[in-house]
Formats: C-alpha cells, sequence, structure tokens
C-alpha cells in the first residue's frame, strides 16, 4: 500500500493570511504550548490542579492582555490574539481559560474602565502575570439571566461594603483580585458596577468546585462576599450606567478568544486521530484506509478549516474597529460545536485508546462541554442570532 | 567591553512543512510550505544576544534572499537583536556567493566577532561559515558547544556559552569534534558558526514582536556589493529519498542483539 506524507490541517492555508507578527506569535505561543505546557497538562488534569509555574512564563512570553496598547501590554492585533488563544487552546482549554480570565475579562475592563491609578496598579503585573485575576459575574442563581445579579455595594462613607455569591469563577482561589460585578443603590440592570476587590480582604472567601469532569486543569472556584469593606475607589468608574452593557463587553473579548480556541482544541483532536488511523493496523492495514474511518476524518478536516476560515474573517471585523455581538455569536456557537462533535469523533476514530488520557481527544471533548456552556451558552447565542435573524426577540 | 556581534538569519523551509520536489525534479513545490528561521541561525542569534548582555554592545543580524528574508530578520530582532541588514537577491546562492557577501557586510560593519549556524536547514552545506573566515583572514572556530548540558544552571541563568575576554581581543569556544570537545582560544575578530548543543534559543515574546516592528532593516542591493553572483554550484535535479520500509517492533534486548547481529550484521 502506498502511504504518501498528508496535507497539513490548514489546507486553505490560513497562515498565509497572517501578517510577519502574527505568525511570530503564534508560533512562540505555538512553542510554549508544546515545549512547556503538553509534557505537564497529563498530571494537572488528573490532579485537578492548573501549572501556576507556568504564569511567569506566560507572563514573560505577553500573552496576558497582548491586545491593549501601553501598560506594558504588547498592543498586539485581533488576529494575533486570536492565533495565540488557538494555540493556547491546542494544549488544553483550562490553558486559554486562564489568558481569556486574566486578559479579556480582567485587564481589558480595567483598561478601558478603569481610573489612571487602576491602570497603573494592575496592568503592568498583570501582564507580567504577577498579579493574578478573575471575574465575578455569574451568580449561583443567575448564569444566563446576568441582569438579575444579587450581589450587593452599599455606599459606606470613603468605602463600599459588598454582600453576596459569586459560581462557576475560573482562578477563583487563585486570584490576587476579583472584579466583582455588584448592584448599587436599585435592583436594576443598571445599577450593576465593576469593583477591583482584593481576595485578602475580610469577608472574601473562594471556595473550589470539586468533582469536576470537565477543565481540569482550570481552577473553578465560588467566590462569597461577606461584608466585604473595599475602598470607595475599587469602582471601576468608567462602568457607572453601563449597567450589564459593561460586564457584556468583557464577554464579548472572551468569546472572541473562544471562537478562535475551539479551532486549536479541534486540530490537536484531529492531529492526534489522524496519526493514530495512520499507525493503527487491523486486518493487515492501517485503519486510516478504511473509508469509515477516512469519512470521519474528512468531517473534522472540513470543520476545522472553515472554523479557521470564520475565525480569520471575524478578527479581520475585529480588527477593523470591532466586530459586532451578533458575528462573535456566530462564530463562538459555530466553532465550539464544530470542535466538540471532532473531539468526539476523534475519540471514535481511537477506539478504546481514545479513553485513557495519554492521547488528547477525550481530555478536549470534556473540557469543551464546559466551552459549549460557558461564555454565553450555545442555546443563548443561538437565541440572540435567532433575535438578529427575524428582528424578533425570544427572550422576552 | 562591549561587543559588536553580526549574526546570520536564514530563510529555510520549516521541516514541519508537507515538502514535496517538482515533477520534473527542478526543485520544491512552494505552495503551502511555511518558512522559518534557520534552527542553528536561532542558536547563533541566541548566543549573540546572551554575549550582548554580559558585555553590552550591538547584535546586528543580516540575511540574504528575495523579499520575504525580511520576515526571519524580523523574527531575529524580536528576539531581542538591534537592527537588521537585507541583503536583497532573488536568484539561487551557493555558500561561495553567500561568503563573499557576508565578507562585504562584514568590511562595512565591522563586528568583533561574526556569529553563524553552522549550516541551513535546507540544503546542510556546513561551508559559508568557514569561507567567510578565509577570506577575510580571519581565525575560526566551527560547531561551537559548551561543557554545559542544556538542562544545566548556567543555561538557565542564560549564561552565553562563548567566552570572550574581559579585554575583548580573545574569544574560547569549545567545539564538538569527532570523539568529544576540543577548547579553542581564537583572536577577535573572528567567525564562530554554532552547534546545537551551544544553547536553548529563548521565545520571542509579543513585546519583543511589536516592538521588532520598529527596528530598522537596512536593505542592501547584492548587486550593489561587487561581488560575482554567479553560484558556483548548480543545482541538476532533485529527487525524493526512497520511501521508507516499515520498522519492526522487537520484544526485549536481546532480540534486538539477535536481529542487529543475524539480520542487519550491524554487531
Amino acid at each position: 500500500m502506498k502511504i504518501q506524507t498528508p496535507a497539513p490541517a490548514d489546507l486553505f492555508q490560513v497562515e498565509d493570511r497572517l501578517s510577519d507578527e502574527e505568525r511570530l506569535v503564534r508560533r512562540a505561543v505555538s512553542r510554549f504550548v508544546d515545549e512547556r505546557f503538553l509534557p505537564v497538562v497529563q498530571r494537572h488534569f488528573r490532579a485537578g490542579t492548573f501549572p501556576l509555574e507556568l504564569v511567569p512564563e506566560m507572563g514573560a512570553l505577553g500573552i496576558f492582555g497582548m491586545t491593549l496598547q501601553g501598560y506594558g501590554c504588547a498592543g498586539a492585533s485581533a488576529i494575533a490574539y486570536g492565533a495565540a488563544m488557538q494555540e493556547l487552546e491546542r494544549g488544553d482549554s483550562a490553558l486559554r481559560s486562564f489568558a481569556s480570565v486574566q486578559g479579556a475579562l480582567c485587564m481589558y475592563p480595567i483598561h478601558a474602565y478603569g481610573s489612571e491609578a487602576q491602570r497603573a496598579r494592575f496592568l503592568p503585573a498583570m501582564a507580567r502575570g504577577e498579579i493574578v485575576g478573575c471575574f465575578g459575574l455569574t451568580e449561583p442563581d443567575f448564569g444566563s439571566d446576568p441582569g438579575g445579579l444579587r450581589t450587593r455595594a452599599v455606599r459606606d462613607g470613603d468605602a463600599y461594603v459588598l454582600d453576596g455569591a459569586k459560581a462557576w469563577i475560573t482562578n477563583g482561589s487563585l486570584a490576587d483580585v476579583a472584579l466583582v460585578w455588584a448592584k448599587v443603590d436599585g435592583d436594576d440592570a443598571r445599577a450593576i458596577r465593576g469593583f477591583l476587590v482584593e481576595t485578602g480582604t475580610p469577608g472574601f472567601t473562594a471556595r473550589n468546585v470539586e468533582g469536576k469532569l470537565s477543565l481540569r486543569a482550570s481552577i473553578t472556584s465560588e467566590l462569597h462576599l461577606d461584608g466585604v469593606r473595599v475602598p470607595a475607589e475599587s469602582v471601576l468608574p468608567g462602568t457607572e450606567g453601563l449597567g450589564l452593557r459593561a460586564p457584556l463587553s468583557c464577554l464579548s473579548k472572551a468569546r472572541y478568544g473562544i471562537a478562535w480556541g475551539a479551532v486549536g482544541a479541534a486540530i490537536a483532536c484531529f492531529e492526534s486521530a489522524r496519526a493514530y488511523a495512520r499507525e493503527r493496523i487491523q486486518f493487515g492495514r492501517p485503519i486510516a484506509s478504511f473509508q469509515l474511518v477516512q469519512e470521519k476524518l474528512v468531517d473534522v478536516w472540513e470543520g476545522i478549516v472553515k472554523g479557521q476560515l470564520l475565525a480569520l474573517r471575524l478578527g479581520e471585523l475585529e480588527g477593523q474597529g470591532g466586530a459586532t455581538a451578533a458575528q462573535i455569536s456566530m462564530a463562538k456557537r459555530a466553532n465550539v460545536r464544530m470542535a466538540r462533535d471532532a473531539a468526539r469523533t476523534c475519540r471514535e476514530i481511537l477506539g478504546a485508546a481514545g479513553i485513557v488520557d495519554d492521547h488528547p481527544p477525550m481530555r478536549h471533548m470534556a473540557n469543551l462541554e464546559s466551552v459549549y456552556t460557558y461564555e454565553g451558552t450555545h442555546d443563548v447565542h443561538t437565541l440572540a442570532l435567532g433575535r438578529a435573524a427575524t428582528g424578533i426577540d425570544a427572550f422576552t | 567591553m562591549p561587543l559588536k556581534l553580526l549574526v546570520t538569519a536564514k530563510r529555510v523551509e520549516d521541516p514541519e512543512s508537507r515538502i514535496q520536489v517538482k515533477p520534473d525534479g527542478t526543485g520544491i513545490v512552494t505552495e503551502g510550505v511555511n518558512y522559518k528561521l534557520n534552527p542553528f541561525d536561532e542558536i547563533a542569534v541566541e548566543e549573540a544576544l546572551r554575549l550582548e548582555e554580559q558585555h553590552g554592545g550591538e547584535v546586528v543580524v543580516v540575511s540574504i534572499g528575495g523579499a520575504r528574508a525580511v520576515t526571519e530578520l524580523r523574527a531575529a530582532l524580536a528576539m531581542g537583536a538591534d537592527r537588521g541588514i537585507h541583503v536583497r537577491h532573488d536568484g539561487p546562492l551557493d555558500p561561495v556567493v553567500v561568503s563573499a557577501l557576508l565578507a562585504k557586510v562584514f568590511e562595512q560593519e565591522k563586528p568583533d566577532l561574526a556569529i553563524l549556524g553552522k549550516q541551513s536547514i535546507d540544503d546542510d552545506q556546513n561551508q559559508a561559515g568557514q569561507y567567510l573566515a578565509e577570506r577575510l583572514g580571519l581565525g575560526q572556530a566551527t560547531f561551537a558547544s559548551k561543557h554545559d548540558s542544556l538542562e544545566s544552571e548556567a543555561e538557565q541563568k542564560r549564561l552565553p556559552g562563548l567566552a570572550v575576554s574581559a579585554d575583548g581581543t580573545r574569544v574560547t569556544v569549545v567545539r564538538e569534534v569527532d570523539g568529544g570537545v576540543e577548547t579553542l582560544e581564537v583572536r577577535l575578530p573572528a567567525v564562530v558558526t554554532t552547534d546545537l548543543r551551544l544553547n536553548k534559543p529563548r521565545f520571542a515574546s509579543l513585546p519583543g514582536i511589536m516592538k521588532a516592528k520598529k527596528k530598522e532593516i537596512r536593505e542592501i542591493p547584492a548587486a550593489s556589493l561587487g561581488v560575482d553572483l554567479t553560484p558556483k554550484v548548480a543545482v541538476r535535479k532533485l529527487a525524493a529519498p526512497p520511501a521508507r520500509k516499515g520498522g519492526v517492533k522487537v520484544a526485549d534486548v536481546d532480540e534486538l542483539v539477535r536481529k542487529l547481529r543475524d539480520e542487519a550484521k550491524a554487531v
């Protein structure tokens, strides 16, 4: 049987559409993932821990807040950021999640809505990875409906006192600072503001979620705020009057990264399944020679290529003044679904070997269940797009 | 003493791309092939940056080739090199021409030390550094390596493997030779070529990549350097190596030794 070298996963040469800088960024992150992260991911996934020792290295590499200007940030393009997220998630969704939370969900709002003093104090140290942040919007009773959140901030002299609880917070117990979204004066979503709460403040506790079957190499916590007293200047001044728009703008940046990241997870699964299928002999020939296996690989590959093209175009739009919420929703929804399906199909190709963590597809498959649900569930993105498609809001 | 260091940065095919020979054997199919900085040159850049960190000075990277060679200069600038020189030449090259062009750049720049990868991974000729030293009448130390391993503490601290004397007149080079290592002391200016175990190149950081955009790259047309640009080597035909037969798995060391002795006649 003649076996030729297979084609690259990037069949449509998306790499050619990147600028020199973007290509260098992708390669730098790719090398970091291959050399520093992939050798330890299995151990951390099993143990349910995050490789914190890599955080300063990621900081030195400039991954955190890489699109921001100034304050020790790289000022890279949207496409460079996307390509970096793709490489991180080729490693594991936990690694990309860490970078999303630190950069898109914490540093971006400090940059966009923070005072000069807040920016100067937090951004350079967060870019270096010396300060780790977490983002507290979701509550035990308010997930897809964040406007109903119950955490309160009450003004008391030159301070605010915060009470409430936050749920499913990535990096919650690792964080030095939590960006907590709370209502000030009133019950309406317009009362929502962002507060930078140092996690050592009395009354602040974080409890890790145990028994996760997904994103095991990421720390997920519940936050409890019990009379947490913070200086008045802890509020992000720019969030006043924006209501939900402020936290949702952060989520848009993170979802943008997820649209790229999911492609990376799918590529890891595809390469693993393809290599296995070309080596695994059954009935005297590699299983990659069987038509059913080829169909599976081609379906996965086609999904990846379409996902890359979608992400690339999204990146162009984001770079030209900002992609719309609908564009970001469609890319997040499409690519995460694609990756979730791809991971499962690749696990099938690996047969029994696929259920062991020596191979990445099932780890990605489990991770992508979270990615499918967080940062706007698949269903909520469907409804946002349904509204865009019909002009009719199915929410209300 | 601050050091001026001239380092090569050649654009080569990324070996992870699918490399296919054209049906007529005149070259390789370039569509869909990715390119990268020659890994031996990457080690040379890393070594120069470490010397600059230790002694101060300047790291100048030079690449010879078509318009896209700038990409690899940017990669070297992103690692931290100070400025680039692009010797623009769109035709074929061989080590004779390359060394002649590098000699002209050397004469213009007057560095204390030229550091080149010992070879480039495209055609693996391993000649340019040696020719360059000979053309300039300088000492050379090829295949630079070091005693410390790539896992050692010295490597963690990014100490250079090349030891330049405090007065900047000599460099001590540990070089790989058949059956061991040899230590040479060479008077500066000199030419050094780098082997794989000299250092582990750094990751280019994202701020470094962005800063590299603003660093100077001077273009010099090769034709302006007064060098005969006719290669002495002509490529007549390229052919892919014969496909390898599949390997076999052995159960234990005994079987391996038996096969090596009886079948491969290797022991």
